[in-house]
């Protein structure tokens, strides 16, 4: 394979991974603990680096999963203990684990070849070219394996422990009451993120693994609310928006991570915006269907009074109305248009009159 | 030692992170008790592109200008996760998350442009990451000290508002505060604030100088006016001392060394904090407990 095809490969394969991962994340409203553990893996990975006396996948990945878990076991520790709320823990662990990375790295110069700018944002072009070799034995990528390893683990996990987790994420008390432990659940669910951002974040870094881990779950949460769709919408985003960002990255040779995690952005923001029934402007067109409906029924009630009476040609003038409901003339132009648009009443010469629809819905 | 506190320039260098200090301790005592520690977090990650684009529209590195960049693209970031939240059923943990890393991710993109542009001076935008105090010059030090001391002046003048705002919603609401305003005026002065410590402490790590000094003092006191003065001389403290260890030891950069040694003080805090300490309430409910038996 080129070395382009395998970019491509990992970022879909990332993406893929974390999308399904974040899921859990994102219907239990603790996406900050993500971008918490991948932040503070950094001091795993060097301590990874330095019990194993060099750049040695297995060891690395050990530690920097363990030091994710540490970090969800401090945030959670704190936050138990009296003043601290949850996020003045996670603000407080997260630059702690990170900064003791920093100086680990600072302290040991020369002996680490570890780019702090790369943990950030992961350097995708040179992730193939980082082969994991036994011997003289080439297997290909690091990154696929470990990704591979991550995905597989992250499938298990929700074949076997789905439905307890969505029952310990809706339903906490009956979940309790079923008899499995939710704390257990929950630590096993930060064990698979913590190693899925690891996983993640050696090809992609730290950031780009928390906009995989939370966007496509948070837009998949937008359009339904069916677990199983939910899933099936997240995977499909987490590998669409890698694709299209890798592939515009490449064309414009900029930062590979840092587009991604744009699209996704860019993606999340419409969504909110014009997601069926949740979007800000599907919402408020609702409002305004609503408010209209109630005028409509306003100026119906209105004209069926006075209708057949000695002043219904002063009451039906277009003029008059204005006055006596109190609209703008602009909004009274949209009522009368889109009530007439519905057959409810007929428009001339400056008077309105009701149809015979509207004679009954006047009665009704 | 001593040699270091005659420099001149190192003597305004530490004059200026810890009247940076003070304000992020002051500023973090309300973002701690409104729960919201994790604005700083969001706004420091957001000014990256602010940053980056300054630099590549104008190709100058003068700190204000900068500066100006990152408050733009912060102020955007907090405004669009906080009504996006608003507006939509989206928990604002989840829009804070996905604001934090796509605005981040679009300043590494800016930066992997400014990167590949021959003409570009870049040098000192990598310091932008973990900060170092070591590398400010004369006048971005001389800058630094003098907003700081405006945001710090700002700060003390809001704090009574933030205080009723914080404890008493009803009596700020008949009492004519207007909590957008507030809330608008603190979110523009930790802009400022962090914006100015991103040189010396980094944007990763300057949530930790806003959340670290409020924990340490809560733990230590009841009291809302102890609790700020108290988070005012640790935050204070803390970034003077951690600027001095990194300016001794060359390669340290400074952002983790003030860190970490918060991250020292909220732990001893958690500990043995005389007012929710977890040893003394141990001890307290000890001596209650052998005093109800006798």
């Amino acid at each position: 394979m080129s070395p382009l095809t395998l970019v491509f490969l990992i970022a879909a394969l990332a993406g893929l991974t974390c999308a399904l991962a974040g899921v859990f994340l994102v219907l239990r409203r603790i996406a900050m603990l993500a971008d918490a553990i991948s932040h503070s893996v950094l001091p795993g990975l060097v301590a990874g680096f330095l019990l194993a006396g060099g750049p040695s996948l297995g060891p690395a990945f050990v530690g920097a999963v363990l030091a994710g878990l540490l970090t969800v076991l401090a945030v959670e520790t704190l936050s138990r203990s009296r003043g601290i709320k949850q996020d003045a823990a996670i603000g407080l662990v997260f630059p702690t684990m990170f900064a003791l990375g920093v100086l680990w790295i600072s302290a040991s110069y020369g002996n680490i070849h570890l780019d702090t700018d790369a943990v950030l944002f992961g350097d995708l072009t040179l992730a193939p070219f980082d082969a994991w070799r036994i011997g003289n034995l080439n297997l290909g990528p690091q990154s696929i394996w470990l990704l591979g390893v991550a995905f597989g683990l992250t499938a298990l996990f929700l074949r076997i422990l789905g439905k307890e987790l969505r029952l310990a994420t809706f339903d906490p008390s009956l979940a309790k009451l079923s008899g499995f432990n939710p704390d257990l659940l929950h630590f096993s669910l930060m064990a698979i993120v913590s190693i899925t951002s690891v996983a993640a974040f050696t090809a992609i870094g730290a950031v780009l693994a928390v906009a995989l881990l939370v966007a496509p779950a948070a837009i998949a949460r937008l359009y339904t609310d069916s677990y199983p769709q939910m899933l099936k919408l997240s995977a499909a985003v987490g590998v669409g928006s890698s694709v299209l960002g890798t592939a515009l990255a490449v064309l414009f040779d900029v930062s590979i991570s840092g587009l991604i995690a744009t699209v996704l952005g860019i993606a999340f923001v419409s969504a909110s915006l014009t997601a069926p029934r949740r979007g800000v402007l599907w919402q408020a067109q609702a409002q305004r269907t609503t408010k209209l409906n109630h005028a409509i029924e306003a100026l119906v009630i209105h004209l069926s009074l006075h209708a057949n009476t000695s002043r219904e040609a002063e009451e039906s003038l277009l003029s008059h109305l204005i006055r006596e409901l109190g609209w703008t003339p602009q909004w009274t132009r949209d009522v009368v248009e889109e009530a007439s648009r519905r057959g409810l009443l007929k428009e001339n010469d400056q008077r309105v009159t009701l149809t015979s629809a509207g004679q009954q819905l006047g009665r009704s | 030692m001593v040699t270091l506190l005659t420099d001149y320039t190192t003597r305004t260098i530490l004059l200026g992170t810890l009247i940076l200090g003070i304000s992020c301790g002051v500023l973090g005592v309300f973002a701690v008790l409104r729960r919201q520690s994790l604005v700083g977090d969001l706004l420091a990650h957001a000014t990256l592109p602010g940053v980056a684009l300054a630099f590549l529209l104008t190709e100058s590195r003068n700190p204000a200008l900068l500066m100006l960049g990152a408050a733009v693209t912060g102020i955007a970031a907090v405004s669009l996760a906080t009504w996006l939240s608003k507006r939509t059923p989206t928990d604002l943990n989840t829009c804070f998350a996905v604001t934090l890393t796509s605005f981040f991710g679009l300043g590494a993109v800016l930066l992997s442009i400014v990167q590949k542009s021959p003409t570009a001076n870049q040098a000192g935008l990598d310091k932008y990451l973990f900060g170092q105090v070591a590398g400010l010059t004369q006048e971005q030090v001389i800058l630094m000290t003098i907003l700081g001391s405006v945001a710090l002046v700002g700060t003390i003048a809001l704090t009574p508002s933030l205080k009723v705002l914080t404890f008493d919603p009803t009596l700020a609401r008949i009492s004519g505060l207007k909590p957008e305003r507030v809330e608008l005026i603190q979110t523009g002065l930790m802009i400022l604030v962090i914006a100015l410590s991103i040189s010396s402490v980094g944007v990763i790590l300057v949530s930790a100088l806003i959340v670290a000094p409020a924990v340490i003092a809560r733990q230590w006191t009841q009291r809302l006016s102890v609790m700020i003065t108290l988070s005012a001389l640790v935050g204070g403290a803390g970034a003077f001392a951690g600027s001095i260890l990194s300016i001794q030891r060359d390669n340290t950069p400074t952002g983790p060394m003030i860190v970490v040694i918060l991250a020292l003080g909220a732990v001893t805090s958690v500990l043995f904090g005389t007012a929710l300490g977890v040893v003394p309430r141990r001890l307290r409910a000890k001596k209650s407990q052998s005093g109800g038996a006798s």
